[in-house]
């Protein structure tokens, strides 16, 4: 036996391939580097933090006890916020089946520019943040909840149309055929061989976006969309933290709460 | 041959079947009715004189962004991105402890199992802008408060998240490391760290994708990033700066969509 | 009458369908169509309910050129003509009584169709058409709970509630097994001779063709190759129609005979 069985440590492969080590390292300076790059920029501080610390634990030390008593007034504006929750998510539900069929090649067969226009629109819609929406129609429409209300179904329409434009795109084909083949007119194609295909995904989104949109609308009253968060956001410059807690608690249970059935619901449908 | 026409049978329910379907019916237009009952909302004064002017004002401001605020709008946005990246950086660091205490298969006793999983529940329950909302008042109106907002905020999903991925690893690596003889910090770097490290960071990413959007408009409520000029140029009626940076905002959460999903589809 | 004269179809792909066909179809007429796959079977049966367009010709039913039809008196032909499908097209969720009233959409408004108000007798006639393909105790069952052979049953049940002249299969056996696919195919001949509905159908098992065409059309590279009644059809004949020899998978086999 000669020695090429002795271990030769020196020639002993890494663990990594050296190309990956340095793409590694070249990876976290570079994060390391934005890290710090935008620390400077957001003036972020640790020294802020510690500084605040106080602050922050004053605030949190008043936040308890919750004000019990305020939980009356609480509901009454949680209320608000799931009727607007409500009709934003119905009005939505109702106005996606359109579009959601513009949105969909396989519908749109001969309409291919109504269909790319109909998507590019969703597509932009999506982008937009639901409260800048609710700015914009506090700034048309006033105070108050229909401008929320607004926001939400502008909101919750670019979601449901891209999920449900994506079910169409995914049916079977075949009883549409069979449909049309009888003397069916579009309309009586879609009803009768679309929707039914499409029911079960359709009631599970639309739950969905119902629990989007409630979330959502707690915080519309921030900028006068009506709801509870115009209530939070009182409490909080007033520095009524007990009553904030009081909110805050609410809150949570309600969004536990609604989140809990929804998924029930859509766990049973699907 | 002669076919007599007849009309079906009616379709056979049980007892129980109708009273469910006649439950469900009820309870919607309960729904319904309890929500037009008590929503108020003065039609009379939504579609006002003051609404038609304001709509012949406002929309077409909207759609002629004010070009010279673009400067002022691309330093905002770029705050924003920051914050973004700051928070969810933060998060998704800090979300790893989480996720392991949350994962069943990992040592953590059914207490801390159960306790990180309520608490990451209960962080998921609060919109990033009110969290924002409750730091600048303990840290005053800056972009830190925002960058706490979406670090504490991404901790919700993030932890979650990545206790599913710990959840769903192959376990017979990590056996067959134990029969070696491997100590718990060595299983750890050799059999669990290197199957979830991928898809720890798609995840991040994904979630930065998530808090450049929500970042957008913390600045409403005074926590930085473009949401600030949204703001004072309301509160100036100035729509065409409004204009500008929704245009801004349009535009950049497209390419950060696009780039985070070029990007995840590499990593995974 | 289905006359095709000089009727040819180029697909957009510059593919051609059909070349050059010269076909006459007489009412009651059943017509088997055969040919190898890619013959062309498909594009003849579809062109005349037009779900396909020829490029070329003069395709009439009923004395009237169908090519030009559009929207109104498109959708008033195929209520003419209805059509049955390999993989039967029913919507999977929905009840077979709603899928055979689906037959009835061409001949009812669409507000009303809408509404799903459908005549007393509308309603009858589907479920009198289940009962005369044996299925009518799964009237309210929903379409994924049938076998296959159901399933086509509740197809030709559909296109009988439409009331048509004139019947197109395409392969309605060709995902069924033997016993089932005589069953299916004995069901469209007694409909053939009982409501003396025209029928084309497309096969491609050549003993199935035999037993139950009157005439054979013969199909190869979207031309008529052969046209005949069955009385001069031998073996021969479909050697010529395939280009090749017959082998043994050209033949479904099975029970004949029920
Ligand atoms: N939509 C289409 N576009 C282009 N070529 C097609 C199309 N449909 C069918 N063809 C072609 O036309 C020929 C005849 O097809 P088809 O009528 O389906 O034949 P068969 O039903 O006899 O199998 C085949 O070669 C097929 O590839
Ligand atoms: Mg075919």
């Amino acid at each position: 036996m000669t020695d090429s069985h002795v271990l030769q440590a020196d020639n002993a492969p890494g663990l990594r391939a050296g190309n990956m080590k340095w793409k590694l390292t070249g990876l976290f300076t570079m994060i390391a580097i934005l890290y710090a790059a935008s620390f400077l920029y957001t003036g972020s501080s640790l020294a802020d933090l510690w500084n605040g610390l106080p602050t922050i634990a004053a605030m949190f030390a008043q936040l308890f006890p919750p004000n019990w008593g305020y939980a009356g007034e609480a509901w009454l504006y949680l209320s608000e916020t799931f009727h607007m929750a409500i009709i934003a998510t119905t009005a939505a539900a109702v106005v996606c089946i359109p579009v959601s069929l513009m949105a969909s090649s396989n519908i749109m067969q001969e309409q291919r520019v109504l269909y790319h226009l109909t998507k590019q629109v969703m597509n932009i819609l999506r982008t937009i943040p639901d409260l800048l929406l609710a700015v914009i129609f506090v700034g048309i429409f006033g105070i108050g909840a229909f401008s929320g209300i607004l926001a939400l179904v502008i909101f919750s329409l670019g979601i449901l149309a891209k999920l449900l434009a994506e079910t169409v795109e995914a049916i079977d084909p075949e009883p549409l055929d069979a449909v049309r083949a009888s003397g069916g007119s579009t309309l009586q194609v879609i009803w009768y061989a679309v929707i039914p295909q499409i029911l079960p995904q359709y009631t599970s989104f639309s739950l969905y976006v119902f629990e989007i949109n409630v979330r959502a609308s707690l915080v519309l009253g921030f900028v006068g969309a009506g709801g509870i968060g115009q209530l939070l956001q009182r409490s909080i410059s007033f520095m009524d933290y007990d009553r904030t807690m009081m909110i805050i608690l609410i809150i949570f249970l309600a969004v536990v709460l609604i989140e809990y059935i929804s998924g029930k619901i859509r766990e049973a449908v699907l | 041959m002669d076919h007599t026409l007849e009309l079906p049978p009616e379709k056979r329910m049980t007892g129980v079947r109708k009273v469910k379907i006649a439950l469900i019916a009820a309870s919607i237009a309960a729904l319904y009715i309890w929500t037009f009952a008590g929503i108020s909302i003065d039609l009379g004064r939504v579609f006002s004189e003051q609404t038609l002017n304001n709509v012949t004002r406002v929309i077409p401001q909207l759609f002629q962004p004010d070009l010279a605020m673009a400067g002022n709008a691309s330093l905002l946005m770029l705050q924003t991105l920051a914050m973004a990246f700051a928070g969810t950086l933060a998060a998704s660091i800090l979300a790893v402890p989480f996720g392991f205490l949350a994962a069943k298969n990992m040592m953590a006793s059914k207490a801390a199992n159960l306790l990180s999983k309520w608490s990451l529940d209960g962080i998921r329950a609060f919109p990033e802008i009110m969290l924002a909302l409750i730091f600048v008042s303990a840290v005053g109106p800056s972009p830190f408060a925002g960058v706490l907002a979406i670090a504490i905020g991404s901790i919700g999903m993030l932890g979650k998240l990545y206790a599913e991925v710990i959840e769903s690893i192959d376990m017979h690596i990590i056996e067959s490391l134990e029969a070696n003889g491997a100590g718990r910090l060595q299983i750890l770097v050799y059999g669990v760290i290197p199957q979830v490290v991928p898809e720890f960071l798609s995840y991040a990413i994904y979630r930065y994708e998530i808090d450049v959007r929500s970042s957008t408009i913390l600045g409403l409520v005074g926590a930085g990033g473009i949401g600030v000029l949204i703001q004072i140029s309301t509160m100036n009626r100035n729509w065409d700066e409004v204009g500008m940076a929704l245009l801004m905002i349009i535009l950049v959460v497209t390419a950060i969509d696009y780039l985070s999903s070029f990007i995840r589809k590499r990593i995974v | 009458m289905i006359e095709f004269n000089n009727v040819s179809l180029t697909y957009p792909n510059g593919h051609q369908g059909l070349n050059d066909v010269n076909i006459q179809i007489n009412d009651g007429e059943f017509v088997v169509i055969v040919g190898l796959s890619g013959a062309g079977k498909s594009t003849f049966i579809r062109s005349i309910n037009r779900m396909v367009t020829p490029t070329e010709g003069e395709l009439k039913v009923d004395e009237e050129n169908i090519l030009p039809l559009q929207g109104k008196k498109l959708r008033s032909l195929r209520t003419k003509v209805g059509m049955i499908f390999q993989h039967y097209n029913l919507v999977k969720r929905s009840t077979v009584m709603k899928n055979v009233i689906a037959g009835r959409l061409g001949h009812t408004g669409t507000v009303r169709s809408l509404l799903q108000l459908f005549d007393k007798e509308d309603r009858a006639l589907a479920y009198t058409n289940l009962k005369r393909v044996n299925i009518a105790e799964k009237v309210h069952a929903r379409a994924d709970q049938l076998s296959g052979g159901q399933q086509q049953r509740v197809s030709i049940a559909r296109v009988l509630t439409q009331e048509p002249r004139v019947v197109l299969a395409d392969e309605p056996v060709a995902s069924l097994d033997p016993p089932t696919s005589h069953q299916v195919m004995q069901y469209l001949k007694r409909i053939n001779k009982e409501d003396k509905i025209t029928t084309i159908v497309n096969l491609h098992f050549i003993d199935m063709a035999m037993e139950y065409a009157d005439r054979i059309i013969g199909m190869r590279g979207g031309e008529v190759v052969f046209d005949g009644p069955v009385s001069e059809v031998s073996e021969k004949t479909f050697e010529d129609i395939y280009g090749r020899k017959i082998k043994e998978e050209d033949k479904v086999g099975g029970d004949e005979h029920d």
